[in-house]
């Protein structure tokens, strides 16, 4: 499957055993929902599950103008890569794309698309739920809240 | 050994630089490693935890450190 290379930062991709495939992108510009569907999309599929994350427009009242989300990127994209690999391997699952976003993002925009395809809902549905929860423990992004007055990375301290 | 150091997020903004130098002498394990950072930024004791990334890999305390190896700062994630 050919990438379209000319907007993204860093790429990770491996083709795997009995044509399963995952597809994990840090990008400095915006996320494109069609072509996560594109690249999850195959005829074993019997659904395909996303999750989307949102910039949200508050935080415990506060209102929130932006987010910057920073990531090392060599190993986020390789930890990405683990979620996807651990689910193909150990689940019914025939395709996963993480596509993360790095840069200045305002309320509304998107910072994540996790996309996983499978012959079976269920194992689609559990599969994106992991994906997400995993991501947000291990994969090294950051986000800092920028408020009306004043700023702060997101769960830094206690 | 000398260990030049990645920061990001608000390890970046505790050491007020995103590449580090750090000497470390005797026992290089990311323990020592731990305690001299400490010593040098207290603020780090401030956060919730912090992990230490050898070549894009988080590594646990005993972990020895050797020279050239890629070592990153890895405060707490927030991505998604």
């Amino acid at each position: 499957m050919k990438l379209p290379s000319s907007h993204l930062s860093v790429v990770g991709e491996k083709r795997m055993k009995n044509n399963t495939m995952t597809n994990i992108q840090i990008k400095a510009n915006d996320l494109n929902l069609d072509e996560c569907m594109q690249l999850a999309a195959n005829d074993e599929a019997g659904g395909i599950c996303f999750f989307v994350g949102t910039v949200r427009n508050q935080t415990k009242g506060k209102k929130v103008v932006s987010l910057q989300f920073e990531a090392y990127e060599k190993m986020a994209i390789s930890e990405m890569q683990k979620i996807a690999d651990h689910l193909i391997k150990d689940k019914s699952i025939n395709r996963v794309v993480i596509h993360h976003r790095v840069g200045d993002l305002s309320v509304g925009e998107i910072p994540v698309i996790i996309v996983v395809a499978a012959p079976h809902r269920k194992a689609a549905f559990e599969a994106c739920q992991y994906a997400i929860d995993t991501l947000k423990e291990t994969v090294p992004i950051w986000k800092k809240e920028i408020f009306e007055n004043g700023e702060v990375w997101v769960s830094a301290h206690p | 050994m000398k260990c030049n150091i990645l920061t990001f997020g608000i390890a970046r903004d505790i050491v007020k630089t995103s590449q580090l130098e750090l000497n470390l002498e005797g026992e290089q394990t990311i323990r020592n490693l731990k305690e001299k950072l400490v010593n040098q930024f207290p603020e780090f004791e401030k956060l919730r935890h912090y992990s230490i990334a050898v070549n894009a890999e988080y590594r646990l305390d005993d972990f020895i450190l050797n020279e050239g190896d890629e070592i990153a700062i890895i405060p707490p994630v927030s991505g998604g």
